[in-house]
């Protein structure tokens, strides 16, 4: 019986390493698909071509051209690369430089400003998420468009407002209230129990200013949880900017986006059941990307919150 | 505990107030002059600021607000702009009803799955059941409505032609079979691994090996030690499928082609018909709160220790 339990778990941990190391290599392949989307394209994402419209794979167009005769593999790598910048952008500003300092923060000065933050937090987690980053998305859209050609021309540059820049920025601030506060709740329950340890006492009481001891004493301490939230995280942000897109509230279509395609391709139950039919190498590719995508992150995740989540 | 209670109950109002002020907010200062809106290709100089001014938004914001807040409670939200003098609320009242019959339906589906496969998980757990059942559910999680929905209509309407592909006769006809499924599906894996993950943390306490060792039957020792804690933490995300109670199912209500909240919410953007928009996020969050707050008060209820770890 021993033996045989012995057995199970060692199958279980192999499987499981197994699962794991599929989900990173799926994470890792995407990510770098994104980053060479320019040397990965074999054309341009937004080159019309009529005379080849809907056509099937072939060795040309790896994938077939959709109905304006785009090539969908260089749409669907550059898709990939929009929601790598995305993610990216949403999990530095939201994720690790508000929700880190404002968890830092409220753990360790408590008091007034703790009881502040947290009540913030609870406003913000009264809002329905879908409603509250589309509300937003739709009302900052066009002071952003303004803030941008406002910046073009102090600094006399050309091109930004059309490098994709304002999607971004849109996207990202829309997606803020989702992505801090959970983060800011893990931190701040660390710094809870690291400021009362006899080093951060020692500092005090030598003197050493807060900020110092914040930064330097109890950051390193408490920055491990950021990875599990961070790997819960991700997925849920690639999500929303895809179905952001899909609303058309998202990346705007010149820029390329796996919701802009499914979008050119779908708006409708009953086209999109004909394009499945008749072309599905035009709706699956960007479907299939988002799937194995959130998959992995949320198998990744799962596996760094067993491993890693105090207890 | 009454300390607590009485707590939990005076921050709701604020909580509401200021919730609702920010949702207030976002809607002015969203673009395009509501004068403008609503006047459209009549609009000159004099027309607009007369109507600005019958429609108080020269007014400073906190009598705006308040005036706003004041009618909303009786469930006045104020006129369209884009469906001309058409009440809000009229509106949206019976997309609203639509969207909660299909989200009501599909989170008694997804809790109905999900929690007996969730236990039977944890029950089997060192079995090869448990890793399917986990696994399946989270690739059942992750798919994207995108390939779901069009995937059971080609299947079931397509092919076998059983059941309509798109629109709505209300929630106790064929047409609401598929959408159901599309929405309760996916919802349910969240509840088989919560449910399964609390169960495996009941099956391990002392007060189980104690019921075994006392003698007690099976069925006894899982009904009444395992089921009823294990249900405890459901309680929270019970909380979070609340929350997605008017907006779990945008995606389905746009593919299947439902009358609902999605449709109607998306071309108030479009035609930046704010006072629409206004509405559905206040009527949404409002009901939040009041939802986290009946959760939270259920919990010190039915868990004797929070009651009495609040009295120490």
């Amino acid at each position: 019986m021993n033996i045989l339990e012995k057995i199970q778990k060692f199958r279980n941990k192999i499987f499981e390493r197994k699962l794991i190391s599929i989900c990173i290599f799926f994470i890792l392949t995407i990510y770098l698909i994104g980053i060479f989307a320019p040397l990965l394209a074999t054309h341009d994402y937004n080159s019309i071509d009529l005379y080849n419209t809907q056509s099937s794979p072939s060795k040309e167009n790896i994938l077939g051209t959709d109905k304006l005769g785009r090539d969908i593999f260089s749409r669907v790598v550059w898709g990939i690369q929009t929601t790598v910048i995305i993610t990216f952008t949403t999990l530095l500003t939201g994720t690790l430089l508000l929700g880190v300092s404002m968890g830092l923060i409220s753990g360790y000065f408590r008091g007034k400003t703790d009881v502040f933050v947290m009540r913030l937090g609870e406003i913000v987690s009264s809002f329905p998420e879908i409603f509250l980053i589309i509300l937003l998305a739709a009302t900052i859209r066009p002071r952003i468009v303004e803030f941008i050609y406002n910046l073009e021309d102090k600094l006399n540059l050309s091109g930004l407002a059309n490098s994709g820049i304002i999607d971004y920025f849109v996207v990202g601030i829309a997606l803020l209230p989702l992505s801090w506060f959970g983060t800011m709740r893990l931190i701040r329950g660390q710094v809870l129990v690291v400021r009362e340890l006899e080093y951060i006492q020692a500092s005090q009481a030598m003197g050493t200013s807060n900020f110092r001891i914040i930064f330097f004493h109890v950051l390193p301490n408490v920055i491990s949880p950021v990875i599990v939230s961070a790997s819960f995280g991700i997925g849920a942000i690639a999500l929303s900017e895809v179905v952001l897109s899909f609303f058309g509230i998202g990346v705007q279509p010149p820029k390329p986006s796996l919701g802009v395609m499914i979008n050119d391709v779908t708006s409708r139950g009953v086209t999109s059941v004909s394009v499945l039919r008749n072309h599905p190498e035009q709706l699956l590719p960007p479907i299939i990307i988002i799937w194995i995508l959130i998959l992995s992150w949320n198998v990744v995740g799962d596996y760094i919150n067993e491993k890693m989540n105090p207890r | 505990m009454f300390i607590y209670i009485l707590r939990r109950i005076l921050w709701t109002p604020v909580l509401l107030i200021i919730s609702t002020f920010f949702v207030f907010f976002m809607g002015t200062v969203a673009p395009g002059d509501p004068a403008e809106l609503k006047l459209g290709n009549k609009a000159t100089p004099e027309r607009i600021e007369k109507l600005r001014d019958e429609m108080g938004l020269n007014e400073p914001l906190s009598t705006q607000y308040i005036k706003y807040i004041s009618k909303a409670i009786k469930g006045d939200f104020g006129e369209s702009y884009t469906y001309s003098g058409k009440k809000v609320s009229t509106i949206i009242g019976p997309k609203l009803l639509v969207t909660l019959q299909l989200n009501l339906i599909a989170s008694f589906l997804a809790i109905l799955i999900g929690i007996p496969l969730g236990f039977y998980a944890a029950k089997n757990h060192k079995t090869k059941l448990d890793p399917l059942i986990v696994l399946s559910s989270l690739i059942i999680y992750a798919i994207p409505v995108f390939l779901i929905a069009p995937l059971l209509i080609l299947f079931f309407s397509v092919n076998l032609n059983w059941l309509p592909a798109s629109g709505w006769d209300g929630i106790f006809s064929y047409s609401a079979i598929l959408p159901t499924l599309t929405v309760g599906i996916p919802g349910s894996a969240i509840y088989i691994r919560h449910m399964r993950s609390s169960t495996l943390n009941v099956i391990n306490e002392d007060y189980v090996r104690t019921a075994y060792s006392k003698g007690l039957t099976n069925f006894q020792i899982t009904t009444k030690h395992i089921i009823r804690n294990a249900l405890l933490p459901i309680l929270t995300l019970l909380g979070f499928t609340i929350a997605g109670i008017f907006s779990g199912s945008l995606i389905v209500e746009i593919i299947y082609g439902i009358p609902g909240v999605a449709r109607l919410s998306l071309d108030a953007i479009f035609q930046r018909d704010f006072p629409i928009l206004t509405a559905f996020v206040m009527i949404g969050s409002v009901s939040l709160i009041f939802a986290n707050l009946i959760i939270d008060l259920a919990y010190s209820f039915i868990d004797p220790r929070i009651r009495l770890s609040e009295k120490n």
